[in-house]
């Protein structure tokens, strides 16, 4: 939107006028008998330039309210906002596309794919979340596109490298890495792995791979992965399925999703600051989710998370509703 | 203490066998993930358009058809769609047609 601010003679097409999309949530958790509650605006922005550029962004901002004491004494808030992303993608050739900016670390699936809180389906990322993914985001290049593609088979790859950076909205680390990964479209099934070398501090490596399969005879989605760091490795398998065969997606039944997601992280040696569980832990989330008309969502979920240090009960629920709708400003849009 | 553990394994046992169980089930009146939206453009008696195969294989993977939609917005839609799911030119053009006919 600023660009069009900026440069008032950009004309957008019928059919590419900016947009502002993205989600609002109430997000209530009570974590090992503390609870707390998150309201939190994610809004998106993306303007095309052109026939070839793209400049997007996703912000944060959230309120996070909790007891002043832990679990006792009047609740207070802690205001949080940022961006996520703002990067340039330039459509340089039918397979490639060129990004430069703070982009969203390439690194499995979750960060990219499952990140935003209107599809995600637990309001938690997965334990292994913070290997190879730089914190979310990274400041620097991206090449990406499709290497081979047919109706059989897809095959994608991602490199990128990424400089360190202490600005408070774009904050990144020295590291490169890449991803490469095989869809079979009749099939809906892709795998991939995934690599990041961290160049800055402790260098280390880390790789993954993921898995996921949703079937088209049945409306099942399963997502996994597995994650090696230079400290901890651990993976997560999550099952999804849309009860829609009993009288359709719109109808009372057919709008639940019931969810499961086991996870598994292996402490090998301490990574002081690595952000993964301190010792051994393993966690079931059981969810139940109900997909609302109007592209509003409520997420429910209870986890059991077991560690040497101890065990706990995590009870979530998550409101959200996706909104999307052109900017006021859309150049020579129709 | 162990009650309580066995109960938890009992659950997901439980919760897995039956989505195996239902991953079984018979051929499902329409593609798995299809926007309920989507469907209203096409005649139930044709199969899908390679637009709405294409959404639906790529697209349709993490997330549902957008209701809000309006066809000022689908080229952009898709545009980043082309970045984040590293669609092809051709496929980027299928879905576009198929979004906006």
């Amino acid at each position: 939107m600023l660009l069009f601010l900026l440069f008032p003679g950009l004309k957008a097409n019928a059919q590419n006028a900016p947009l502002i999309s993205g989600g609002v949530g109430l997000l209530t958790t009570t974590n090992g008998g503390v609870t707390y509650l998150q309201p939190v605006i994610s809004p998106v922005a993306a303007v095309p330039l052109g026939e070839h550029l793209l400049v997007e962004s996703r912000a944060y901002i959230e309120e996070f309210i909790a007891h002043k004491n832990g679990n006792s004494g009047p609740y207070q808030g802690d205001f949080f906002a940022g961006l996520q992303y703002l990067q340039l993608d330039y459509i340089a050739a039918p397979k490639l596309t060129f990004t430069v900016g703070d982009f969203l670390t390439p690194f499995g699936t979750y960060n990219e794919r499952l990140a935003p809180i209107w599809i995600s389906n637990f309001q938690d990322a997965p334990l292994i979340y913070p290997i190879g993914n730089q914190h979310g985001s990274s400041v620097g290049a991206m090449l990406r596109g499709a290497a081979f593609s047919n109706s059989h088979v897809q095959l994608n790859y991602v490199g990128y490298f990424s400089v360190a950076s202490n600005v408070k909205q774009f904050q990144g680390e020295r590291a490169s890495g890449g991803q490469f990964s095989m869809y079979l479209p009749s099939k809906r099934l892709e795998i991939g792995t995934s690599y990041s070398r961290l160049l800055q501090n402790q260098q280390g490596n880390s790789t993954g791979v993921h898995l996921w399969w949703q079937p088209y005879r049945a409306p099942l989605a399963i997502r996994s992965e597995y994650a090696h760091g230079p400290h901890a490795q651990g993976y997560w398998m999550e099952a999804a399925y849309r009860l829609s065969q009993w009288n359709g997606p719109d109808s009372w039944l057919g709008r639940f999703e019931p969810v499961f997601r086991m996870q598994q992280t292996f402490r090998e040696s301490p990574g002081q600051g690595d952000q993964l569980p301190a010792v051994n832990t393993q966690r079931a989330d059981f969810g139940f989710d109900y997909h609302l008309p109007h592209e509003v969502r409520i997420n429910t979920s209870y986890s059991r998370q077991f560690a040497s240090t101890g065990n706990t009960n995590i009870w979530e629920t998550t409101l959200t509703y996706r909104f999307l709708f052109p900017t006021i400003l859309k150049g020579g849009s129709k | 203490m162990t009650r309580n553990i066995l109960k938890q394994l009992a659950l997901i046992g439980s919760m897995v066998s039956t989505t195996l169980v239902l991953a079984q089930t018979p051929q499902a009146p329409k593609p798995a993930g299809a926007p309920a939206k989507s469907t209203a453009k096409v005649d139930s008696t044709k199969q899908p358009d390679v637009g709405q195969r294409k959404f639906d294989a790529n697209c349709g993977r993490c997330h549902s058809f957008p209701e809000q939609l309006s066809p000022s917005l689908t080229g952009t839609v898709v545009r980043h769609m082309r970045v984040r799911a590293s669609l092809s030119a051709e496929d980027e053009k299928d879905i576009l047609r198929f979004l906006a006919p």
